[in-house]
């Protein structure tokens, strides 16, 4: 977790150098809070949320919003995008909550089409297909000092303080009792039923924290681009944040996410200079993981490094016996 | 008055009637037994008994409180656990994590977001005596996957047990073991039969005759015989009904 944040915060000095930009790494990191906060769902609980794009996308309106209509400053605006967002999350999830699987992931494409639709037709409101231009980077206050938050730069060291809150928050969240919880309602629904938990609540509570961390990296988003816009909310990103939670690892990791993110924007930069088609590249390479690493990039790791410790350690520790009888059960 | 009493239950899937007018009580801190041929209606009745399921007609009761038509989770809240015969556990979970979920403490702040699980020591020892209890002293970070069938049998009395149960529905517990997995089982059931309220379906014809109090024979989704153990080997029903050597 240090040596996250430490090779984020260090970016500033080493970027330009190796030919890439600052505005880069920002946006890097946006993605990955959006990545970890919907890993929260599809790799700790299993719900499969394919239009997460949709809360990613409240948030970055609400900002703008806030900023145009009711003069909201930094926090004001930050705070009440994760709000808003949250607020549909707490929504949309009361409606999915006590479904599960394919009919989970129907329903979240589909109400994340309703969001889409809304954000493309719902002209005084969000600018329509143009969407809402001019937001501005408030700047942050001190109290004792303004800071500026034009430069790249700056905005990226305060994106990286919330980028480490949130880090630091979702941390301890899976390791919470709530955490543990998701992770039995993943396994096995209705056996958490049967032991007395309230599987539909905590379903409930997961989606609306995984939509409320969206609308804060909607909202960072918003910043960074200026302008919000339907794009954001498309079928497009939500598949794109899912992309980066399985190449990276999420169903297996924490840090799975965190990698995919920075994998895709990567390839999205460097394959994208050399072709437009990019995305049919990067596609295959997705469609291959998919087959033969389906645990991601931290599967993969995770393997190589149990491998290096059995040839490290001469006799092999005792593996848990597998039972063939057990499997058939 | 009985802990647990079930009157006139009756439950049909489309055109087939399963339960019929099925009644059953049992006393508090005795061991019931339920057995009948495969088909007969008596997974079905836990089913119905633990919430699974909503009766079409009939009433439910707990410690003199109606449950009818509550929901699993509610009923479990309640001091009622179950097992499973097709085994229903958190399969990627350690052993120990199995137990843990399922402890009322762990149930009382599941929705606390900050704490750190894995440094509740209290928790932690509660659920390592279960899972010594229950034989599988040793095995706690073994995933339950890797387990074997036996221990994973142990296991699923394990989750049931963790809740802390006033009544426990135990179905099928001797399924696929062998006889010396089942001689262990009967240990510990009888250990367990002083402490609290025990239901048992059973194919296991030894094994619940040895154990149980009070036995009802399910058939055709009725109560064809209840009794002591004794009296039911002569009951001409029983003898009828073609369920194995009752002795």
């Amino acid at each position: 977790m240090v040596f996250t944040v430490a090779l984020l915060a260090s970016t500033p000095l080493w970027l330009s150098q190796v030919g890439l930009y600052q505005y880069l790494a920002l946006e890097i990191m946006i993605w990955m809070m959006f990545a970890l906060g919907h890993n929260l769902l599809l790799g700790y609980g299993g719900l499969p949320s394919f239009g997460h794009g949709a809360y990613f996308g409240v948030g970055a309106y609400a900002f703008g919003l806030l900023q145009q209509r009711a003069d909201a400053g930094l926090g004001l605006g930050l705070i009440g995008a994760v709000l808003i967002a949250a607020l549909f999350g707490m929504l949309v999830g009361a409606f999915i909550s006590h479904k599960r699987g394919i009919y989970y992931a129907l329903l979240t494409i589909a109400f994340g089409q309703v969001f889409w639709f809304a954000a493309v037709k719902l002209h005084d409101i969000t600018g329509g297909e143009d969407g809402l231009l001019n937001i501005k980077r408030p700047d942050l206050s001190l109290g004792f000092a303004d800071i500026s938050m034009k430069s790249n730069e700056a905005f990226f060291y305060f994106a990286l303080v919330l980028f480490a809150l949130v880090l630091v928050a979702l941390w301890r969240l899976i390791h919470s009792p709530f955490g543990r919880v998701l992770r039995a309602i993943k396994q096995n629904e209705m056996r958490a039923a049967f032991v007395g938990h309230n599987v539909w609540l905590y379903k409930w509570l997961a989606f609306t924290l995984s939509a409320s961390v969206a609308g804060l990296a909607g909202a960072l988003f918003a910043m960074a681009q200026q302008s919000a816009y339907p794009n954001v909310m498309s079928l497009h990103n939500s598949g794109f944040v899912v992309m980066m939670v399985l190449i990276g690892g999420g169903l297996v990791s924490f840090w799975g996410p965190v990698i995919g993110a920075l994998f895709f924007i990567l390839a999205r930069d460097l394959l994208g200079a050399y072709t437009e088609t990019w995305l049919l590249w990067y596609g295959l390479v997705f469609m291959a993981m998919v087959l033969f690493q389906p645990d991601g990039v931290a599967g993969a790791w995770q393997k190589a490094r149990a491998r290096w410790a059995r040839r490290s350690s001469s006799p092999p520790a005792p593996a848990a016996p597998m039972n063939p009888v057990a499997k058939e059960a | 008055m009985a802990l647990f009493e079930a009157t006139q239950l009756h439950k049909r899937f489309g055109d087939n009637v399963v339960l019929e007018s099925i009644s059953l009580s049992f006393e508090e801190g005795q061991l019931a037994g339920i057995m009948g041929p495969n088909g007969a209606g008596k997974t079905t009745c836990f089913n119905v008994l633990t919430g699974r399921y909503k009766p079409d007609r009939g009433t439910v009761k707990f410690a003199g409180e109606d449950i009818t038509g509550l929901s699993p989770r509610q009923i479990a809240c309640k001091g009622v656990s179950r097992s499973f015969q097709i085994m229903n556990l958190f399969d990627d979970d350690t052993a120990l994590d199995n137990i843990l979920i399922a402890l009322p403490s762990v149930r009382a702040q599941g929705f606390s977001m900050v704490r750190d699980l894995g440094r509740n020591t209290a928790a932690h020892d509660e659920a390592a005596a279960i899972l010594a209890r229950v034989g599988l002293a040793g095995k706690e970070r073994v995933v339950a996957e890797s387990l074997s069938y036996g221990e994973r049998r142990a296991l699923e009395i394990g989750v049931a047990l963790a809740a802390r149960p006033r009544l426990l529905f135990l179905d099928e517990p001797t399924a696929g073991l062998g006889s010396e997995g089942t001689a262990r089982l009967a240990e510990l059931i009888a250990e367990l039969k002083r402490q609290l309220t025990i239901v048992i379906i059973e194919h296991d014809m030894h094994f619940l005759f040895s154990l149980a109090d009070r036995i009802s024979v399910i058939h055709w989704g009725q109560v064809i015989a209840q009794g002591k153990p004794d009296a039911l080997r002569e009951n001409p029903w029983v003898q009828r009904s073609n369920l194995g050597p009752l002795s």
